[in-house]
């Protein structure tokens, strides 16, 4: 027995040694792929984030046509930087709902009065349970969901001039 | 010239470590006394030669001497000479350099000064400190040339992370350096003691004060660490289980478990094999977390650049070493005599529980470093953070800590249970009382872990003092004062920790100037937001006068921006009074004049680091007692022969 014991150090820094190996060799992967990814939705009711814009509930957004859910706060720098790319897409004839993060109606409005507004609806998640429950945990991201309400595409961080494209590539898959 | 003349000596310590294992191997293998007699000088020789090499680069850095290609990439003429000195060793190769410089020294060190050790074993701890070295000045000189020229050198060069422009980088990670490597010494002790299957009190003893010193030099690098994070990141934490972080906590806890046992084999003879296998892993750890470091493969906010070859170079270090030094313990330790028994109720059996304890931390803290890896190998990408480490290691620390109390109130080999009870009944007086205190102030507003948290701090600050009691305190020996003030540390650091913890207060602002926020009894007016100008940085500097009913002191936050590379950092501004410390961070500026301020007051954080302290203290009061002791018995025998 003893001499098992005394051998298993060795064996198990064997096998560390392989897990480095496996770690050092293996090409860099540093896409996150979220699991939600063809999964519905999940169901949710916010009420409205904006003074101009109606409230957003997950039933409405299985309405048969892609388009894409944009998590944002008035406080997140990014999603300032990501304003421009936002309206191009909407210009472009995207539509586009929003969920504002740990935010105040006041400062939503101002958000979208100094960075324009592309957004057709704005659900309030004060507390992030929403967001969380969307598997997102930072703000900007944006989400392609399908016709039937089914999560396509999630986007981590903010969309920039050069994702434009890529975007429009994912709502067209998802038709 | 400077710089051929540094890869000359290297070159020379490289190959007289070739020459110091082969002298020791021939010697020890044919029992040639002759050549073991050369050993010696070898050591010392490759101490110095390292040395002089790691001086040489100290100059080219302080002289800015852009031709090579290290001082190019990581310095540049306008930086403070401070900064300069220290970026010799902030950026890969140096580093590496330090690392076997110190190698090399505590070589040289072992020798000259260790005299305890039979002489087979200390040839062949020799042997083994230069078989590892090798390894090392391969890795430098093959992949890591810290002395390369370029043919065209630059005009100025590319600067030092802002980041570690800052005072705390000048000493914290050449102590952090000097422990971790420091622990290679009971690395080649082990290996010495394999080979020549002397395990034993003598070894033991021999063995201590290394294993102390390097301790202290990585306990008061860790806590200086700890502080320059503290401050310099601007988060308000003190701990981030970032890699690098766990990479020097887990030799410490591994060298800490190792301090403990090897008492126990010096005391007692007891735990030959368990310290032997300790003393490899305690610097097994070291260079696993060298490697992870290095390598990249984990990412982490200290990341140096990254290179795959020097990951699989270090990565055949590791195997070749600590693969051989597990598998000479697995051949070896066999025909080591099992070690002397001991009682139930013993000193030993708390300080095996206190091994214990701190191996499964260990063991939590390395599964949680590599779990990431661990499930990218099957696919999945997780990380893992601060909710995991403290919730797992916190309750186990916990134990650990009431162990710390017990411990030194039990006699060795044999004890009494109701003894022991009886010598615990003040500590467990004094921590009921704490529970009742916090509970009458404090109860539902602080979660369970700090309030555990502070009521085992107090208790086992009481215990920790215990050991002097009905004492003459001028007749206690050093090396017990040396345990009653790590101890007490430890206490105070939890403390720290706690009512960090409990009773930090948060508030998250955006005002402009003139505008007075009130928080925690702190009352700040905000004056003035003004552009100042430093050596190699411009910076939005927020002038506010604080004040809690006395008189108010003027604190001025930073937001930094340096040009050569371009980055911006944070300088917090932080006020310490006896009973914890304000912390103000400037933020970006919002809308309408407004400015974001971080505030917070957290009561009595400075603890945590003063527990650091007075743990790395009690470590050098024991090494020093001890070493003084055996210096007074060996005076007192010469005299009594004469």
């Amino acid at each position: 027995m003893r001499k098992l014991w005394i051998w298993l150090p060795l064996a198990l820094f064997l096998a560390f040694i392989g897990l480095f190996a496996s770690g050092l060799f293996q090409p860099d992967d540093r896409i996150i792929h979220s699991r939600l990814v063809g999964q519905p939705l999940p169901a949710f009711t916010l009420p409205a984030g904006a003074s101009d814009r109606p409230a957003l509930a997950s039933a409405s957004l299985a309405n048969g046509k892609p388009r894409l859910l944009n998590i944002f706060a008035s406080w997140c720098v990014p999603c300032a930087a990501e304003a421009p790319q936002l309206m191009a897409l909407k210009q472009a004839g995207v539509e586009i709902d929003a969920i504002a993060i740990r935010d105040a109606r006041p400062d939503v409005d101002g958000f979208l009065k100094r960075y324009g507004n592309p957004y057709a609806r704005i659900g309030l998640d004060a507390r992030s349970a929403v967001q969380m429950a969307l598997g997102s945990s930072g703000v900007p991201e944006t989400f392609v969901i399908d016709g039937q309400g089914r999560i396509a595409y999630q986007h981590i961080g903010d969309i920039r001039a050069d994702d434009v494209p890529m975007i429009l590539d994912r709502l067209r898959d998802a038709q | 010239m400077i710089a051929e003349t540094g890869l000359a000596a290297l070159w020379l310590a490289a190959s007289l470590a070739l020459l110091q294992l082969l002298l020791a191997f021939a010697g020890l293998k044919g029992g040639k006394s002759e050549l073991l007699a050369a050993v010696r000088p070898a050591a010392v020789a490759q101490g110095l030669l390292t040395a002089t090499a790691f001086a040489l680069l100290i100059i080219l850095f302080l002289r800015s001497d852009m031709s090579v290609l290290l001082v190019a990439t990581n310095s540049h003429s306008m930086k403070p000479w401070l900064y300069k000195f220290a970026g010799t060793w902030g950026n890969h190769e140096g580093s590496m350099l330090l690392w076997v410089t110190v190698m090399g020294v505590a070589g040289a060190a072992v020798a000259l000064f260790e005299r305890a050790l039979q002489r087979d074993a200390h040839m062949a701890t020799l042997g083994g400190q230069a078989a590892i070295s090798l390894g090392f000045y391969a890795f430098l000189l093959f992949s890591s040339n810290p002395f390369a020229r370029i043919a065209q050198p630059p005009a100025d060069g590319q600067g030092l992370n802002p980041l570690l422009q800052d005072p705390g980088l000048a000493f914290h990670p050449p102590t952090l350096y000097l422990g971790y490597v420091g622990l290679s010494v009971a690395f080649s002790f082990a290996i010495g003691a394999l080979l020549t299957r002397q395990v034993d009190a003598a070894f033991a003893r021999a063995m201590r004060p290394w294993v102390l010193a390097a301790w202290v030099l990585l306990t008061l690098g860790i806590t200086a660490g700890s502080y320059w994070a503290y401050y310099e990141l601007g988060w308000g934490g003190w701990w981030f289980w970032d890699p690098v972080e766990n990479a020097s906590l887990m030799p410490w806890l591994a060298a800490t478990a190792l301090l403990h046992s090897v008492t126990v084999l010096a005391t007692r003879d007891a735990l030959r094999a368990w310290t032997i296998m300790l003393a490899v892993i305690a610097f097994s750890m070291s260079m696993v977390g060298t490697f992870l470091v290095r390598s990249g493969i984990l990412t982490s906010v200290h990341a140096f650049a990254v290179d795959p070859t020097r990951g699989s170079f270090i990565l055949a270090l590791l195997a070749i070493y600590i693969g051989g030094a597990l598998a000479l313990f697995g051949w070896r330790i066999g025909s080591v005599r099992e070690g002397a028994p001991f009682e139930l109720v013993s000193r030993e059996t708390m300080l095996v529980v206190n091994n214990l304890l701190l191996s499964v931390i260990l063991g939590i803290v390395l599964i949680g470093t590599l779990y990431p890896l661990m499930t990218e190998a099957f696919g999945h990408k997780v990380s893992v953070g601060a909710p995991y480490f403290d919730r797992i290691a916190g309750p186990i620390a916990l134990a650990l800590m009431i162990a710390l109390a017990i411990g030194p109130m039990v006699r060795w080999r044999r004890d009494g249970a109701g003894a022991v009870g009886k010598r615990l009944l003040v500590p467990a007086v004094v921590g009921l009382v704490a529970v009742a205190v916090l509970a009458a102030f404090a109860w539902g507003r602080i979660g369970v872990l700090p309030f555990l948290g502070l009521v085992i701090a107090v208790a086992v600050g009481a215990a920790s003092i215990a050991p002097l009691w009905k004492r003459n305190l001028l007749r206690t020996p050093l090396f017990t004062w040396g345990m009653v003030i790590a101890h007490l540390g430890c206490a105070v650091s939890l403390a720290g920790m706690a009512c960090d913890s409990a009773f930090t207060v948060e508030k998250l602002v955006a005002a402009r100037p003139g505008d007075t926020i009130q928080t925690a009894g702190w009352t700040l007016r905000f004056i003035q937001i003004m552009p100042v100008a430093g050596d190699n940085w411009t910076a939005l500097q927020a002038d506010m006068r604080v004040d809690r009913g006395g008189t108010p002191v003027l604190i001025r936050p930073q937001s930094r921006f340096f040009a050569s590379p371009p980055t911006s950092t944070s300088e917090a501004a932080l006020l310490t009074r006896w009973d914890g410390q304000l912390y103000v961070v400037l933020g970006e500026e919002v809308e309408g004049g407004r400015w974001q301020l971080r505030i917070w007051w957290k009561p009595f954080v400075t603890l945590i680091w003063l527990g650091g302290v007075m743990i790395a203290l009690g470590g050098a009061l024991a090494l020093v007692g001890r070493e003084r002791r055996g210096w007074l018995m060996k005076w007192r025998a010469r005299r009594a022969l004469a």
